[in-house]
């Protein structure tokens, strides 16, 4: 069902954990639907995401999503991580089964719910 | 990979060798269509009859109560829609259970689209339909009562004898889909006292795409299947002879084998299921833990998704089932579960493991070890599991 990239990244995700102190935190979706995604973030002054980790509820492609797309994004500014879609996770995937499609468009909605975050919650407050 | 391990015997069972070796002439020196004058063909109409009367005879059933199908999901689709069909005049109402496989919800829901009524029956927390919920709904003009014998993922085994007695004092006809219990428990049609039963070869050793509706004498369902003279004109179809003597002879193992193999599969769910519980916490352990069937087992493993579960497991080499919706491709989890009324995201974290006679106690050890492992790395990975630990019980 899947292939070996999609396997590989689910058996040995990478940035997986809690992040203590993240100053973006983006958390999608729900126990009933069986996918909830979240993101944690350390931001610097310049808006380079420094660090980022997830962790997801989910099945083997929503862990793998989470994988891939968190580490296309480490290093970038928040506007590059803003700019990163689905399709483009979906490609360094290799791709996705067709009903799996979905837990990509969550990784590119945690990620933003988590730039949110930081924007409304973090970096405006202190200005 | 240095392990493989096969706990999916509910989704189907490996060919007996001995249920081989009867079969394999039969594709070959022995090629005759059974419905031929000529010799080739009485040779395997010969073997076919034999075969019947070996089924009829290990079930305790007359010969002619038995109608060969492709397997459970023809033999259910049969009785269904056969009943619905020769006796709608006696009324629209069919009650199933809200448990029953896809091969029945499914025939039911296009007997719905052609204005019959179906009732689905609700089931315990444990997976059990009680017979009040059948008195409640039935009536006159009930046709068919429809309850599996046991069911494929929580492996509940039903009140079937008490159910078909409510059936037949409202004049209702009685079906039972035994596809999962036959061969790992005992099924003596007569006492159960059913119209209809539903099972397939390849749950117990036999081969794939072969069945049997038993129907019982008297009983006239439409056929499903029209075509030629098969089956005493009642399914149409070429015999398909190599099969019908493998799960001839298949029936005859399993029954002739079943006490020794009924305690062995039994021994090593009881103590996989003594292991889960005692090394994993927040689990449920979904269906009855009495009346169920000895091949099987299922958790719900609480914060993580049964899929997951599933791919890691079969990456460490055990091969075992997810009701879970992501492996299914729907978006609903398992309707069984759901209908125990386990919480819906309790339903998604949901694996069945299944059990057969050629596992060993060892491969339980192991697989254990290894679900224990699993289950607490992926509840690592899990943002629902450190903060119901905590303080916060929802995100």
């Amino acid at each position: 069902m899947y292939n070996d990239r999609v396997v590989k990244e689910f058996s040995n995700p990478q940035n997986v954990g809690e992040m203590p102190d993240a100053n973006a935190v983006g958390t999608v979706g729900n126990a009933t639907c069986g996918d909830i995604m979240k993101i944690y973030m350390k931001i610097n002054e310049n808006d380079i995401i420094e660090d980022v980790s997830f962790q997801t509820f989910g099945c083997a492609a929503a862990i793998a999503t989470s994988s891939v797309a968190t580490s296309m994004i480490k290093g970038k500014t928040v506007n590059e991580a803003l700019k990163l879609t689905n399709k483009q996770v979906i490609d360094e995937l290799g791709g996705l089964p067709p009903q799996k499609l979905h837990c990509s468009v969550l990784a590119e909605e945690a990620i933003k719910a988590a730039i949110n975050d930081y924007l409304t919650n973090y970096k405006n407050s202190k200005k | 990979m240095e392990k493989k391990i096969y706990f999916d015997h509910s989704a189907t069972t490996p060919v007996d060798k001995e249920v081989l070796e009867e079969m394999l002439p039969y594709f070959t020196e022995k090629f005759g269509n059974a419905n031929s004058m000529h010799m080739f063909g009485q040779e395997g109409a010969y073997a076919v009859d034999t075969a019947r009367r070996k089924i009829a005879s290990l079930l305790g059933v007359a010969v002619n109560e038995i109608y060969f199908t492709s397997g459970g999901t023809e033999g259910d689709n049969w009785a269904l829609k056969g009943s619905a069909e020769a006796f709608k005049d006696r009324g629209n109402k069919i009650i199933i259970s809200s448990i029953e496989h896809a091969a029945m919800i499914s025939t039911a829901k296009q007997l719905e689209k052609e204005g019959f009524e179906v009732v689905y029956l609700p089931v315990t927390d444990k997976g059990l339909v009680k017979e009040e919920y059948l008195e409640k709904v039935i009536d006159n003009k009930t046709i068919l009562v429809s309850v599996m014998l046991a069911n494929n993922e929580i492996g509940t085994i039903q009140p079937i004898k008490n159910l078909a007695k409510i059936a037949h004092e409202h004049g209702a006809l009685f079906h039972t889909d035994a596809v999962q219990a036959m061969g790992s428990i005992p099924v003596n049609i007569k006492d159960l006292d059913v119209d209809m039963l539903t099972f397939s070869a390849h749950k117990f050793y036999g081969p794939k795409g072969i069945g049997v509706l038993y129907i019982r004498n008297g009983v006239k369902p439409e056929k499903l299947i029209a075509g030629g003279h098969q089956e005493r004109t009642m399914r149409g179809g070429t015999t398909n002879v190599p099969s019908v003597i493998g799960m001839a002879k298949a029936l005859e193992i399993a029954i002739r084998d079943m006490d020794k193999n009924y305690q062995y599969v039994k021994s090593l769910r009881d103590e996989f299921v003594r292991l889960v519980e005692s090394k994993i916490p927040y689990i449920v352990y979904n269906g009855d833990r009495e009346k169920r069937l000895p091949q099987n087992a299922n958790f719900s493993f609480e914060f993580i998704e049964g899929e997951s579960i599933l791919l890691r497991l079969d990456l460490a080499g055990i091969a075992c089932s997810s009701g879970s919706a992501c492996s299914s491709g729907s978006l609903e989890p398992s309707h069984v579960l759901l209908a125990t009324g386990l919480p819906i995201e309790k339903a998604h974290g949901s694996i069945r493991f299944s059990f057969g006679k050629h596992n060993t106690m060892d491969e339980v050890i192991y697989a254990a070890d290894k679900l224990t492992e699993i289950v607490s790395v992926l509840r690592q990975m899990s943002p629902l599991f450190k903060e119901i630990k905590g303080e916060t019980k929802n995100v």
